[in-house]
This record gives C-alpha cells, sequence and structure tokens, in this order.
C-alpha cells in the first residue's frame, strides 16, 4: 500500500515541479524566477524522499539532504546577487 | 499501521507541496509568492520526511530524516526572508490590493 501512495505523491510532487518551472520560466523578474528556483529544488528533496519510500532504500536520505543543502545555498547567493542591484 | 502513518503522512505532505506550487503560479506578486512557498514546503516537504522516519525500522534512518526536517525548518526562514528583502529593493512591483507597507517611509518608496 505504501509503495502505490509513494508514485502517486511522486506524480503530485512532478506536478508541483512542472509548475514550479512554469513560473520560472515566465519570470517576470529574477526575484520570481529564484523563489521558483527555491521551490523546485526543495520539491526535488521532497521527491528522493518518497523515492526512498517507493524502493525502500534508506540511502536517498543523504541525498535529499544534499539537494536541500544546494537549494539553500543557491537562494542566498542569488539573494545577495539581486540585493546588490543585479535584478533591476 | 506504520505503514498507514506514512501514507498518509506522504500524501499530505505532496498534496501541500502541490497547493505551494500552484501558489507560485498564481499569487499576483513575488512576496505573496514567496509566503506560500516557504510556508508550504517547510510542512510539506517536513511531512514526506517525517513519513521517511515513521516508515524506517532505524534509528540511524530516522535521525538523519529528522535532520533534514530540522535543517530545512532552520534554512528555509532564512531563505525566505532574504529572498523578500532583495525583491523588496531590488524594486519589485507591489501587488496593487496590498493594504500595508510599514518600509515605505523607511525605504523611500510609496505604500501599496
Amino acid at each position: 500500500m505504501l509503495s502505490s501512495v509513494a508514485e502517486i505523491a511522486l506524480a503530485v510532487l512532478s506536478l508541483a515541479f512542472l509548475l514550479a518551472t512554469i513560473r520560472l520560466a515566465i519570470g517576470p523578474r529574477l526575484a520570481d524566477r529564484v523563489v521558483a528556483l527555491d521551490l523546485a529544488g526543495v520539491t526535488v528533496a521532497g521527491m528522493i524522499a518518497a523515492m526512498a519510500l517507493l524502493y525502500r532504500q534508506p540511502l536517498f536520505v543523504d541525498v535529499g539532504l544534499a539537494v536541500a543543502l544546494v537549494a539553500f545555498v543557491g537562494t542566498i547567493a542569488f539573494a545577495q546577487y539581486i540585493e546588490r542591484g543585479a535584478g533591476k | 499501521m506504520r505503514d498507514l502513518v506514512a501514507a498518509c503522512l506522504l500524501a499530505f505532505g505532496a498534496l501541500v507541496t502541490f497547493l505551494a506550487a500552484y501558489g507560485v503560479l498564481r499569487l499576483p506578486d513575488s512576496l505573496t509568492r514567496m509566503q506560500a512557498t516557504s510556508k508550504a514546503t517547510t510542512l510539506g516537504v517536513g511531512c514526506v520526511l517525517l513519513a521517511v522516519a515513521v516508515a524506517f525500522d532505524d534509528v540511524g534512518v530516522r535521525t538523519k530524516a529528522a535532520l533534514v526536517v530540522l535543517f530545512l525548518f532552520v534554512t528555509q526562514p532564512i531563505a525566505a526572508h532574504l529572498m523578500a528583502r532583495a525583491s523588496y529593493r531590488s524594486g519589485s512591483p507591489l501587488w496593487e490590493g496590498t493594504v500595508v507597507n510599514e518600509l515605505a517611509d523607511e525605504e523611500g518608496r510609496k505604500g501599496g
């Protein structure tokens, strides 16, 4: 039962990733794109956690941690970049 | 029983993350979009990781999942705060229905 729920959850999370990608593409400003990218990154971390449940493979949690870390660092870097005036 | 709890948490987490993505697509300005993503992702992905912690019967995995949840709860507000400040200072237009803008005087921009 858990694996079928995990498959549905993966489909829903993929749809969430798709919506975030649409916002990433249409912008309209750099700040909107960075927010969408952050959401996409955290959604990927959630997808990897759902895959850990689907394949019964606990090692995937480490990968999720790494992806969440990269998404955070990327957002911080982009925030500094925008605040210095590049987002105008 | 544990699988049932994990399945419920997983479904709820995926649904909340989807609502965050729907919000980021539909909400009118970058600050309201940030409001949707930062809250909904901490709850949504936090619930998915909680499902991992419930489903695996192993102390190491549970500790790691709890660590990821803690990491998200610490970093997501910081990232949202920095992005909100950067977005406001770079002159992103506010939604025309904005009721109060307490930064308007200090930052030299018109409110609402």
